[in-house]
């Protein structure tokens, strides 16, 4: 794995009002590394993603893509630069179908403007048809072939959040923002999800950066973890220090840590 | 394309076409056909619009291709883009007017020099009636549409900034500037109350006498064909129409449809994905704008005589009204309720005659329509008035057209919300199923 820093997020600093939803957090995410970010309920976790995406404007701090700053920039323009995301509550456009969304996906790697495309141009015809077989490449990749044309609002739970991981990966990202990929996932949805998610590594090698409250998952793929709690960072390191860290154990047990037994935590990862 | 299996697509572009399946193809190519037939009054074909609309059929649904052209332009701001506007009737003044400043006044040397407003208190020139440069219908019909399109980018800042009910009251702002525009601008607009003359829809190589290609009199067409003012103008109408539509299905399949139609379904995600929402916002108001501008123009010119009052907020709320009950977002049900709404009054007045007729003849039918009908007469009980009585009960015609209109749109958004076109819908996956019940 190379070292070179792909996302470079320096404390950065956002509040609300008197709110303080993150308080100098400073990560970095390398070249095809599986980030995790944990912490509990309204740590500041999605905030982060948010940041990063530019949708919230931190007010303090620093975020570079590759080295150079992209505060400021206007959400549209992080997507363009190769940062893509997926949303805590699915953010597909329901009214479409599977194909439509995952097309979107494509729209920053498509050139054809409006012109081309209400003349149905051969130029816009025939860009239409190669990213149309992009499409039908990842949806066979996530074994979505079967909902295909089905408008998203009326998929099952866990095919919309394959859809919408879907729709990211159109984007040929270099960083792909995952939020609570499999939250409310049954076992089995999980595993598919994290399946493809390693896929995703191995054969794609995108970076990834995921916030997940499941830790079974977050300990068993990430290479290595954030913990924040209330906006503030309280551990990073790979998946063994951070368990053993003390703070990460007092956010998520409680306060009293002579009494508590880790196995708690153990069994969860196994 | 395998005959007998509709669904078997072989190619990307087969599944984007956009009527995928032979009887689609079959089906929109016989609608057209059996359209000319009925205006080039056919035998059988003829009859039909005769007997649902009278003898003056062509007036109603020349205007309906007119305000056709006009729902697909809301439809691409409101049904696509996701945008509320009830500033439509503006866009749809801006083009008429544009139109009629351009391409009015053929012939009158000096009508230019009205163009310039507000005379009276620069003491630039004398007052010279109305505004009109006499320039052809290939100048002044894109212009409209342009004109308007320029429009709508220069409001579209205040208005991407607002959404939903907001957003529609600020639209509502617009159609009163453009009211006041009208009372203000005389030399423009012409009278408030009675309007002004529009140029006919002739289509002429520059200001010549006799036009190419002749529309707004009865007789022969290109040497071949014998056909009066209406006819002409109908197959120029559903050309536009045709044309308009083809190019808005190809907007909404293309990758700038996919963007305005993210932006609609929720528009974070779509900046996300790299969609700049301002910009798709500007794009959708312009090309809806532009559809409104050339719409306002053809109905003026078919019309006649249009004043601003014309473009009032009614206007407006009567597109909104299309979109509901035809199906906001799809073409298809675009512009089956632009038919829907725009002839169904003129419906509902020829039933009525016909009603009045069976009364003197009797039987069953004469007994339901002498119970329905009044002449307001004492003794004469019924709902609907013959007679030209005042607003009240018994209610005339054109009351009753109201009323209907109010429940249609309140039954279908309670029970149908992607209006006919969900039942159009409905109906087919129950015969695709049958006898099946999924």
């Amino acid at each position: 794995m190379e070292n070179k820093p792909l996302l470079e997020v320096e404390d950065i600093t956002l509040r609300f009002g008197g709110v303080t939803a993150i308080n100098g957090v400073s990560f970095e995410v390398r070249e095809s590394e599986l980030f995790a970010i944990i912490g509990p309920n309204g740590a500041g976790k999605t905030s982060c993603f948010n940041a990063i995406s530019q949708v919230y404007r931190p007010q303090e701090g620093d975020i570079r893509w590759k080295g150079k700053s992209i505060m400021g920039e206007s959400p549209d323009a992080v997507a363009r630069h190769g940062i893509a995301r997926t949303f805590q509550n699915i953010a597909l456009f329901p009214q479409m179908t599977v194909i439509e969304n995952i097309l979107t996906g494509r729209h920053i790697r498509m050139k054809k403007n409006w012109v081309q495309g209400m003349l149905w141009t051969k130029a816009a015809r025939q860009e239409e048809m190669e990213n149309r077989e992009r499409v039908e490449d990842i949806v066979d990749f996530l074994e979505i072939v079967e909902w295909r044309k089905a408008p998203v609002a009326l998929l099952p739970y866990g095919i919309q959040k394959r859809v919408e991981l879907g729709r990211a990966l159109a984007m040929d990202p270099e960083l792909l923002l995952l939020d609570e990929p499999v939250a409310g996932m049954n076992l089995e949805e999980t595993e598919d999800m994290a399946r493809f998610i390693l896929d995703i590594r191995e054969e794609l090698g995108i970076s990834m950066v995921m916030v997940e409250h499941d830790m079974g998952l977050v300990m068993d793929i990430a290479d290595r973890i954030l913990v924040v709690d209330f906006g503030v960072p309280i551990g990073m390191g790979v998946p063994d220090v951070v368990q053993a860290n003390p703070d990460v154990i007092a956010a998520y047990l409680g306060e009293e840590l002579e009494s508590v037994d880790t196995s708690a935590i153990d069994a969860e990862v196994v | 394309m395998a005959f007998g299996r509709p669904l078997l697509r072989t190619s990307y572009e087969e599944d984007a076409a956009i009527l995928p399946t032979a009887f689609q193809k079959a089906g929109v190519g016989f609608l057209i056909l059996s359209l000319c037939l009925m205006a080039l009054d056919a035998p059988i074909f003829g009859a039909i619009p005769r007997y649902f609309l009278g003898n003056t059929w062509l007036v109603p649904v020349g205007i309906t291709l007119c305000f056709a052209i006009g729902a697909l332009g809301i439809n691409i701001l409101v049904g696509v883009t996701g945008q509320v506007s009830l500033g439509h009737a503006f866009f749809m003044g801006t083009g008429a007017y544009t139109a009629v400043m351009l391409g009015g006044n053929l012939g009158d040397q000096e009508s230019w020099k009205a163009c310039v407003p507000f005379h009276d208190n620069l003491g630039l020139l004398e007052r010279q009636g109305e505004c009109g440069l006499g320039l052809p219908i290939w100048i002044w019909l894109p212009a409209a549409g342009l004109v308007a399109a320029l429009i709508g980018i220069i409001v579209s800042p205040a208005a991407v900034k607002v959404r939903g009910l907001y957003l529609a009251i600020v639209t509502v702002g617009l159609v009163f500037i453009g009211l006041h525009l009208g009372r203000m601008l005389p030399e423009w607009a012409g009278d408030f109350e009675s309007g002004r003359r529009w140029p006919k829809l002739d289509i002429r190589l520059w200001k010549e006498e006799t036009p190419l290609i002749e529309m707004s009199e009865d007789g022969k067409w290109f040497g071949l064909i014998n056909l009066t003012e209406e006819q002409k103008q109908f197959f120029f109408l559903l050309a536009i129409v045709i044309v308009m539509t083809l190019l808005a299905k190809n907007l909404v399949r293309s990758r700038t449809g996919r963007a305005l139609q993210a932006i609609r379904d929720r528009d974070v995600a779509a900046e996300v994905m790299g969609v700049p929402e301002f910009k798709y916002k500007r794009l959708g108001f312009a090309i809806s704008s532009f559809y409104a501008g050339i719409a306002g123009a053809l109905f003026a010119s078919f019309t006649g005589r249009v004043s601003p009052i014309d473009f009032g907020l009614l206007l407006s709320v009567d597109f909104i009204a299309i979109l509901l009950i035809g199906g906001a977002g799809t073409i298809a049900g675009t512009l089956l309720g632009t038919v829907f709404v725009e002839l169904l009054p003129n419906v509902v007045e020829r039933l009525t005659e016909w009603l009045a007729d069976q009364i003197s003849t009797g039987g069953v039918t004469g007994t339901i329509a002498d119970f329905l009908l009044t002449t307001g007469a004492a003794g004469d009980f019924g709902p609907i008035s013959i007679a030209p009585t005042a607003p009240g009960w018994p209610m005339s015609v054109f009351f009753w057209n109201l009323v209907i209109y109010g429940v249609l749109i309140v039954v279908f958004l309670i029970f149908e919300p992607l209006g006919l076109f969900g039942i159009w819908i409905k109906f087919r996956n129950y015969w695709k199923g049958w006898p099946f019940s999924y």
